[in-house]
């Protein structure tokens, strides 16, 4: 079954203990610079805070924009993969994401993205709050739909007492 | 490698700047953060300097695993000498700072000299600029790291700095980071001010090598699902550290009017509850933290309406809360234009208290406060007003803004009895809540390296009636599980000092060790966060001693610079002659006994190996390594 991150940024507390493991899993070393994940943080005027990383796409345009085919879709967790051995480090893929998901590791001089460390993020795992969820791609929205159900019954509710 | 983190050395005199590393044998002695920190200011501060001359030396210094895995190892210590007490200074704060530090390279800041222009210090992977600050001067602390990232083009840069309060030379500035992070205590920001150091810029992209990172991955999870299974980690992520504050009140356990009232009566409409209500805007942590304590607010209508600031926490509830204002709202514009202005609300409030209660006696009238009018009942108006004049030092505000030996020296020409309304130690201000119903809470203000404070050791443990082998096993001797009693309250002070110092040398918070609850990380924890995040292996044992190391050479340090001894050692006169009114039967009628606080002082003593002046005995200072130390620390004849 293909899998999602889900993101709650409403959840999310701004922690970046997600950046940090995510760096020591994938690079061996604390720096968030080098993290796949990254909370943009507006501490002063909203205090809000969204945690942003690959989305995955099914038509991606790093895909599409790689010359030499470095990047893929794995149809098994629904992955876009980065071939390293491929990778000529061009950053076509960097610049043409729409979500700025890819990076470019400048210590091991390659580009990186979030591959949900082979089926088991390190992130999700951390995410004390549940900002970030590792979900099947099938049952992604069933939470949603039931808020949206939630919040209707109480209108319902509220018209009902109001009659 | 945590073991790489440099030490940066600026003069602001002459600009030169001195990079250098931290040898292994100083890790071994001194840890790092607050621990390496006091070494650092021992060896930089002139002997006998003024506080605000160039001969102070202002220390920013990150833990030793701050920015690691380990868990909440977010914390930044901040020291020098004390424009507020002439002793050490030292606060501590969370937030992004400290970590961004980490990833530049640095682990400690020493700024020494003074400028003659405002400046600003910019770091970033391994390098330090001093730059321009004209443009930021007068920009609060909020504007300021907002013009710096605009300035230098990246919304990532971390930033501390001082507000109005920092620029005027208010004694009871601060040094603070982001919207809620703040070293509150002892004048760092007024030491800053000095040195016209209007902010430190910190940017990194470095690694900070793990040990052994697998280990230390695995062991993080292990460590955080410890902390969250305990029921505070959970409370305060709700209703952050003001979890406590409904309890505390009710028990008679919070002061109001300056002590003259130990239980508010119309409370309800202070608790958390009432806040989440009206103003939440959410929690928030700080680096790597699960337990996210830090509340947000908002505030949506009345003239403060678009308000968005960082707070409420328990000690600022208990400061700001103590004047009698009837509602939030005072209490939250008073936190906003405090972290704006950057001013310590601990000290501030407690001298306010003292001020007030003058005016209350008639031994201060309107010719004195400037027209205001400092009834308890107009709380409400007060708490901006006084807050702007501090920071502006206008009017009384600038009396305000001394700290208390300042606030007693300019008063006591109205009455002698003055010292007695403005209550501290060493100097320094208390926080509100009560310390004459519990001698550990007592002897713990009256010894605090810093002046009056509950950080430096919070003995509170026994308020849970732990079983007495529990303690017993904990602090290796007898301690009564009466929180009332004095028996064996010495030697729990004393382990808590010296935990404390160790947890502030590892710059993990507070929060999440035995602080608040024994099923909290420790002593065994903290070694194996040391072992596989730095690799560098401890035992317990050599944890406790490089906390004991700490606190005797800040102790030290206090001698050195202010002459502090047993004399110093005290509680306000009031917790020894009032006894409490209100609150819990245990709790109404207490006050410290001067007879059994001084044997429990003497007792204190023995435990450190200081004689029964406080000070360090030759023997303690050889067995600490601290004789090894420049020679004039040493006392004379000692």
């Amino acid at each position: 079954m293909e899998k999602m991150i889900l993101v709650d940024y409403k959840k999310c507390t701004g922690c970046r203990l997600c950046e940090t493991v995510c760096s020591v899993t994938n690079a061996s070393t604390c720096n968030p610079a080098r993290a796949r994940i990254k909370i943009m943080r507006w501490e002063w005027d909203q205090g809000v805070q969204v945690p942003t990383l690959c989305q995955q796409c099914d038509d991606a345009a790093c895909v599409g924009v790689c010359p030499v085919k470095a990047l893929s879709r794995d149809s098994g967790l629904g992955v876009v993969k980065l071939n390293p051995s491929r990778c000529i480090g061009c950053k076509l893929c960097l610049q043409t994401c729409p979500f700025g998901a890819i990076s470019y590791d400048f210590v091991k001089k390659e580009l990186i993205k979030c591959q949900f460390c082979d089926g088991d993020p390190a992130c999700v795992k951390f995410c004390e709050t549940k900002a970030l969820q590792f979900v099947d791609v099938s049952d992604a929205s069933i939470k949603k739909k039931r808020s949206l159900g939630e919040q209707i019954l109480m209108a319902i509710g509220r018209a009902e007492e109001a009659l | 490698m945590p073991l790489k983190s440099k030490i940066a050395i600026i003069d602001l005199s002459n600009n030169k700047i001195t990079i250098e590393p931290i040898p292994e044998k100083l890790r071994r002695l001194y840890l790092g953060g607050r621990g390496i920190g006091a070494h650092l200011i021992y060896n930089h501060v002139e002997p006998g300097t003024d506080p605000l001359g160039p001969g102070n030396a202002l220390v920013i210094s990150a833990g030793f695993l701050t920015g690691t895995m380990a868990p909440a190892a977010a914390r930044t210590h901040i020291g020098g000498k004390s424009p507020v007490t002439n002793g050490f200074a030292s606060s501590n704060m969370g937030g992004f700072f400290g970590a961004e530090l980490k990833f530049a390279g640095f682990e400690h800041i020493v700024v020494k000299g003074a400028s003659s222009k405002p400046v600003y210090l910019w770091i970033h992977d391994g390098e330090v600029e001093i730059k321009d600050a004209s443009h930021l001067w007068g920009k609060d602390t909020f504007e300021t790291p907002q013009i710096i990232r605009e300035d230098l083009g990246d919304e990532e840069i971390k930033v501390a700095c001082i507000g109005l309060a920092g620029e005027n030379l208010v004694r009871l500035a601060n040094f603070r980071t982001g919207v809620k992070n703040t070293a509150g205590r002892t004048g760092t920001g007024c030491i800053a001010g000095s040195k016209k150091l209007k902010a430190i810029a910190v940017r990194g992209h470095q690694d900070l090598k793990l040990a052994h990172p697998k280990e230390a991955l695995q062991y993080a999870k292990e460590a955080i699902d410890q902390i969250m299974s305990t029921k505070v980690a959970k409370a305060m992520g709700v209703d952050g550290t003001s979890y406590i504050w409904n309890v505390t009140n009710t028990s008679g356990l919070l002061e109001f009017y300056n002590g003259q009232v130990n239980k508010l009566k119309d409370w309800q409409k202070l608790t958390i509850e009432a806040f989440h209500e009206k103003y939440s805007a959410g929690m928030v942590g700080c680096f790597n933290c699960t337990v996210h304590c830090s509340h947000t607010f908002r505030i949506k209508e009345g003239p403060w309406a678009g308000t968005f600031s960082g707070g409420p926490e328990y000690n600022t509830q208990t400061a700001l809360g103590s004047f009698g204002a009837d509602n939030w709202e005072p209490l939250l514009i008073g936190w906003h234009l405090a972290n704006k202005y950057g001013i310590d609300t601990t000290g501030w409030s407690n001298d306010v208290r003292g001020v007030m209660e003058l005016y209350q006696r008639g031994i201060i009238d309107k010719k004195v406060t400037g027209g205001l009018d400092l009834s308890w009942s107009n709380a409400n108006q007060l708490i901006p007003i006084l807050l702007e004049l501090t920071a502006k030092k206008e009017g009384i505000g600038a009396i305000l803004g001394l700290g208390s030996l300042g606030v007693i020296k300019e008063l006591s020409k109205y009455s002698k009895d003055v010292e007695y309304y403005i209550l501290h130690v060493k100097g320094l201000g208390k926080l509100g809540n009560v310390d004459r119903a519990q001698p550990s809470f007592a002897l713990g203000i009256a010894t605090s390296t810093r002046g009056a404070d509950h950080l430096r050791s919070r003995p509170a443990l026994d308020h849970f009636h732990l079983p007495e082998d529990v303690l017993k096993k904990l602090y290796g001797g007898y301690v009564s599980s009466d929180f009332r009693s004095y028996d064996g309250k010495a030697r729990m002070v004393r382990w808590h000092e010296l935990t404390y110092a160790v947890v502030d040398c590892l710059g993990t918070c507070k929060f999440q060790t035995v602080f608040f609850s024994p099923n909290l990380p420790a002593y065994k924890e903290w070694c194996k966060y040391l072992l596989y995040n730095t690799g560098l292996e401890f035992t317990e044992e050599e944890l406790f001693n490089i906390g004991e190391r700490v606190y005797t050479l800040e102790r030290m340090f206090n001698y050195r610079e202010a002459g502090f001894t047993r004399k110093d050692d005290r509680v306000p006169e009031r917790c020894i002659k009032e006894p409490l009114k209100y609150g819990l039967p245990a709790i109404r009628g207490a006050h410290i006994d001067r007879e059994k606080f001084n044997k429990m002082l003497d007792e204190y003593y023995e435990l450190h190996g200081w004689d029964k002046e406080g000070l360090p005995l030759p023997e303690t200072l050889k067995r600490l390594e601290l004789d090894k130390e420049p020679s004039f620390l040493i006392r004379k004849g000692a």
